[in-house]
């Protein structure tokens, strides 16, 4: 927030913020439309597009054989991308991934790990040789903010519905069948994201609103209602009574995404 | 037939009690000469080095800004630090930890003073033991102090968990990546401001929160070694002031000789 309009923005927002409505007319807590469309391409093992307001995300998921890690050669790998592409963004240029990037495959990673959305152990084929690897690639199209919340569930979605082709070990060889199975998740997880602008604690940010936000916490719940992840960002600190805010209150809007994601 | 009753009293893989901090926790400041600012932590095995240059200006300038300094944060680990050797080019994790890093201590510095400028803040791991980015920001926030750069508070940092149906502080690297739960926090105690916040596991609510609870008890403890490495560096008696106010006064007094 170093130029002038972006401190204009800020004090425009917090104007409106004080009225209990947001620059667009939404409560604070308020999402905007969220639209999940799964199988979306053809060509991969999984998918989905994710829409919440401007924000428009495209998820594929990609199934491979390949090496384990030598700390866990009998399990899988699942890895989270991100792709932050130049057509979604003024300020996106193509090259390496900026750190904003890096934050949101950690915290989606994190998320999908952490609850164990994979029997890793699974999906192990040959001890040390030949497991199968699970690539998520989180592709942004539209950045207009919220990243975090519209990945995770787009994650979620495009995982639920992926089917991966079968491969069977015989006599230590690898080979394929025709067949193609669906992943098995264990759990369900979803992000929430809040964003804290002065005193005021709002939901799904625009790319307005995180361009002027103090800062943001992330709460990842699975489907029991446990907490699997948190990540807070932005210069500024939280009290104890700020963060059980957040905790206890992101359940009931998760179930709510995570209901847009999972059904059929 | 076992003699010992089977409870006769939990302790954890290294003997401690569940809010025990692990020992040493012990801090150096002014360890680097060339630095504006240094310390060194032994926090476990954990041995840390962080070095403060700045605030000086910023290159390249065009990531400088106009109206206010810059935090800049680089947390890096060293390939013999962890078993097997790791490559020396930073991974996603040690991006995203210095990115948590410097908005963990950013609360606690006046940036609006520095139009231009940077302050960097280097942290390298020279052996880690599992709550490397707490005690990186241990050691950098007293290097910062130690740099003569104002600040609000101390940030103390330190991570709590759950490990064997326990929530337990200050988890080593086995209950760390065994464990059930990891709650790495940052707080300053003065301002009660939670300035890191990251969790990873299974935990529910009411449980989280607990965690989140005992990190901040455990900051506290790291907080008193924090102001003690910066006393003796500047050989105050132990009896001296208390505030953090007047000993970075006296702080900045020394670096303007």
């Amino acid at each position: 927030m170093s130029n002038i309009v972006s401190r204009l923005k800020r004090k425009k927002i917090e104007e409106i913020l004080e009225t209990g409505r947001r620059m667009d007319g939404r409560g604070l807590e308020e999402y905007r439309p969220f639209e999940i469309n799964k199988k979306y391409l053809e060509k991969v093992e999984g998918s989905a597009e994710v829409k919440l307001g401007k924000t428009h995300v495209v998820v594929g998921v990609k199934a491979d054989i390949g090496h384990p890690f030598e700390d866990t050669p009998d399990q899988g790998v699942l890895m989270v991308n991100a792709e932050f592409t130049p057509v979604a963004h003024s300020t996106w240029e193509p090259g390496p991934p900026p750190d904003a990037a890096v934050e949101l495959a950690r915290v989606v990673d994190r998320g999908l790990r952490s609850a164990e959305i994979l029997n890793l152990e699974e999906l192990g084929l040959i001890s040390g040789e030949k497991v199968y690897l699970i690539f998520v690639d989180l592709f942004v199209l539209n950045y207009d903010g919220n990243l975090i919340d519209a990945c995770s569930a787009g994650a979620l979605a495009a995982l639920k519905t992926a089917e991966i082709p079968e491969f069977k070990v015989k006599k230590g060889k690898l080979e394929k069948t025709d067949k193609q199975v669906k992943l098995d998740l264990e759990s369900q997880p979803i992000a929430i994201t809040y964003v804290k602008i002065g005193d005021y604690f709002i939901m799904d940010p625009t790319a307005d609103e995180e361009e002027v936000m103090d800062g943001r916490i992330t709460v990842t719940i699975d489907q029991k209602g446990n907490v699997t992840t948190l990540q807070k960002a932005g210069p500024v600190g939280f009290t104890f009574e700020e963060v059980q805010k957040c905790i206890n209150s992101a359940e009931e809007k998760a179930a709510e995404i995570r209901a847009i994601a999972v059904e059929s | 037939m076992s003699k010992r009753k089977k409870s006769k009293k939990w302790k954890r893989i290294d003997g401690r009690k569940a809010d025990e901090m692990r020992s040493p926790l012990t801090i150096e400041s002014g360890i680097i000469p060339n630095a504006d600012g240094s310390a060194y932590i032994e926090m476990g095995r954990n041995r840390i080095i962080a070095a403060v240059y700045g605030p000086r200006e910023m290159h390249p300038k065009r990531l400088s800004k106009p109206n206010r300094g810059i935090l800049r944060c680089r947390y890096h680990m060293a390939p013999f630090s962890v078993d097997p050797r790791r490559s020396p080019a930073p991974s996603r994790r040690d991006t995203e930890i210095s990115m948590v890093m410097a908005d963990a201590l950013e609360p606690a510095l006046f940036l609006e003073r520095y139009p231009r400028s940077v302050i960097d803040v280097y942290v390298e791991i020279i052996q880690a033991d599992g709550g490397t980015r707490c005690a990186s920001i241990n050691a950098a926030a007293v290097a910062l102090a130690d740099a003569g750069i104002p600040m609000r508070d101390l940030v103390a940092s330190c991570a709590s968990g759950k490990f064997d149906g326990k929530l337990i502080l200050d988890l080593g690297d086995y209950e760390d990546k065994k464990g059930d739960a990891d709650v790495p926090v940052a707080f300053m105690p003065k301002l009660e401001d939670i300035t890191l916040l990251q969790m990873d596991g299974i935990l529910t609510p009411k449980e989280t929160l607990e965690c989140v609870q005992l990190a901040i008890e455990g900051c506290k403890q790291v907080y008193e070694v924090q102001k003690e490495a910066l006393k003796k560096k500047y050989g105050l008696d132990e009896e001296a002031e208390e505030g953090e106010e007047e000993l970075e006064e006296e702080e900045n007094e020394e670096e303007e000789e």
